[in-house]
């Protein structure tokens, strides 16, 4: 028999325990992913979480770094107060839809308005998922949840909102890319972006996005491997995958906002 | 010790804050403290430090929130309303074991109220006042020297059991002018940093959390909580007190509503009344046992003055009442108790008028 060879391993950044995520749920791709990134980054000794409410509040529980809880839709505040007292630390935040786009909708625009130097990783998964099943401010039209029993109406509900084209409405964030993790082709090009906006990170350069679509089997009452389809299929073309800002590529003047 | 100088009571508190060794502050503007946030804006970056201009008071409290966790003790200062605004993370603090500075220069209410002083927000400041059983250390300076000398207090409390010190003034305590010195130090704090986040290397994760899903260990968590509350009752107890014995009447106050009591004190005197002062300078940790010492050894009546409808009349009353009778005048909504209206009220408490 032939000697058997290590292609990949557990990242050192992800502790080895059970996942307390539903089966088909996005949260385990896209922790592997940042743990890859710190890991790929040697930053696991410097680097602090700032977990939000929602699912994946428990997001301490899997990566080996040192985190803090935020209150629901704060964690850009909280963040800020981190990397402002100390910028050596490689500062993240882990939001899902109803924590970043909802309740924290204040929180997140004036953090990347003011070019906060940390990362935030979105999971859009359009829908609350720890509570149950209840409208976000990502629903999709005609989605059914506990909430919009009849599906979500744009005369009662408005249409869903898109954080990427949002925050890239602003002149300050350095970086702001949509991805996927619905596929293995789409987790690699994700594992870039998440990449990226680290990278811009530690650079410095200011405030960096990554909204990763992502599935909610449980919520969603699809199996698994058909909620990975409904991601492809209902929330892409609402929510284009791509770049929408990328400072690194391009100068801003400033001279029109200026009163001088 | 520095100079005297002549100053507002929101620049002394902005001035020790620094001097304690505040280096990031966060605010959002709301009157009458603005002159804090004005100061720190102008101060914050001549001693390397960092000031923000909240998008809220929310997000100020968080930010307060997330420098704490880093071992950077940090200040936001507002009033009454915005101070409501906060308490959702100052209780998030709390359970989070993370010191934090918090000044309410308060106004009127309820609700938008007015921009006049007002001591309202007392049962707020000592009971908690967010979600949770939980406390916070409460400060009442009725001085410009004292917003500043509590405000360096209130910053070594924080730190050293890793709690939310709040300096409870109000407008005219943050308006008005007098003269005040500063230390040209404070003593260093060397309290534990085993708690803080700098990164995780050469040690095992640290998490700042206030969440305990497993049954039974939030209850853990908040008897390790209440113990450490009670033992600051025990320790951190702070008060003034003058001609306590030999009395007709005590007057108990605090704040903007003990300054008239001084004056009232003197009127009283020309009239051949001894009044006694008490000032809870902690309105919590709150002084009920000397209190209580007073009233049974005295048995004179006590008269409490404050600018609400009668609020720490109640802890005063706890503390008091078995021993001796407890008399209660206020005024709300930006009224100020005068020398003479309290003169007058101890004047029928002692059936003299």
């Amino acid at each position: 028999m032939a000697k058997m060879k290590t292609v990949q391993t557990r990242p050192e950044a992800l502790i080895d325990v059970t996942t307390h995520y539903c089966p088909g749920c996005g949260h385990g791709i896209i922790h592997r992913l940042i743990a890859e990134v710190i890991d790929e980054f040697e930053i696991q000794d410097r680097t602090v979480l700032v977990a939000p409410v929602g699912c994946s509040v428990l997001a301490y529980n899997y990566l080996d770094v040192d985190a803090i809880e935020a209150a629901h839709g704060r964690a850009p505040a909280v963040a800020t107060g981190i990397k402002r007292a100390n910028p050596n630390l490689i500062v993240f935040t882990y939001q899902g839809d109803g924590d970043l786009a909802a309740i924290g909708t204040n929180e997140i625009i004036h953090a990347a308005n003011r070019g906060e130097n940390f990362t935030t990783i979105f999971v859009n998964n359009a829908i609350y998922g720890m509570t149950g099943g209840q409208l976000a401010p990502t629903t999709l039209i005609d989605q059914i949840t506990t909430t919009t029993p009849r599906g979500r109406s744009v005369g009662n509900e408005g249409y869903p909102i898109r954080v990427c084209e949002l925050v890239s409405s602003l002149i300050t964030p350095y970086y702001v890319e949509r991805v996927s993790v619905s596929n293995a082709k789409n987790v690699r090009k994700a594992k870039r972006a998440i990449k990226k906006a680290f990278q811009f990170q530690i650079e410095g350069r200011g405030f960096t996005l990554v909204e990763l679509l992502s599935s909610c089997p449980t919520n969603w009452s699809i199996e698994p491997v058909a909620s990975m389809k409904w991601v492809d299929e209902k929330m892409e073309p609402f929510f284009p995958l791509g770049v929408y800002r990328d400072r690194s590529k391009e100068e801003v003047d400033v001279s029109a906002a200026s009163c001088k | 010790m520095g100079e005297k100088q002549l100053l507002a009571g929101n620049e002394a508190l902005g001035e020790a804050a620094i001097i304690a060794g505040c280096r990031h502050y966060f605010g959002y503007p709301i009157t009458p403290q603005n002159e804090i946030t004005a100061y720190m804006a102008r101060r914050l970056p001549e001693v390397d430090g960092v000031f923000i201009q909240s998008e809220s008071e929310i997000a100020a409290i968080n930010m307060v929130l997330g420098a704490g966790a880093t071992g950077h003790t940090a200040m936001t200062s507002s009033s009454s309303p915005g101070i409501s605004l906060k308490q959702e993370g100052i209780s998030y603090i709390t359970g989070d074991e993370v010191p934090a500075v918090v000044v309410n220069v308060s106004r009127g209410g309820p609700g938008l109220g007015n921009i006049a002083p007002s001591q309202s927000d007392y049962f707020q400041a000592t009971k908690g006042g967010g979600h949770g059983d939980y406390n916070i250390f409460v400060l009442a300076p009725h001085t410009v020297q004292e917003m500043a000398d509590l405000t360096i207090t209130a910053f070594d409390l924080a730190e050293k059991w890793r709690m939310v010190s709040m300096i409870l003034a109000d407008g005219v305590l943050g308006q008005m002018m007098e003269p005040c010195t500063f230390p040209d130090s404070v003593p260093e704090r060397n309290y534990p940093k085993d708690w803080i986040l700098d990164g995780k290397k050469g040690r095992e994760k640290r998490l700042i959390c206030s969440l305990y899903l497993v049954e039974g260990v939030l209850e853990k968590h908040n008897e390790k909580l209440q113990k450490k509350f009670k033992k600051a009752e025990k320790e951190e107890i702070r008060f003034e007190e003058k001609d306590v014995e030999g009395s007709d009447i005590l007057l108990v106050g605090y704040g903007t509503s003990f300054r008239g009591q001084i004056e009232a004190k003197r009127q009283l005197g020309e009239f051949g009344v001894k009044a006694g002062l008490f000032r809870p300078i902690t309105l919590w940790p709150f002084p009920y046992d000397r209190l209580s010492e007073i009233a049974e050894k005295t048995k004179m009546p006590a008269l409490v003055v404050e600018m609400n409808a009668g609020q720490m009349l109640e802890d005063v009353r706890m503390a008091y009442e078995r021993f001796a009778p407890v008399h209660f005048y206020g005024r709300l909504g930006g009224g100020i108790p005068t020398p003479e209206a309290v003169t007058a009220e101890v004047k029928k408490i002692l059936g003299k008028g």
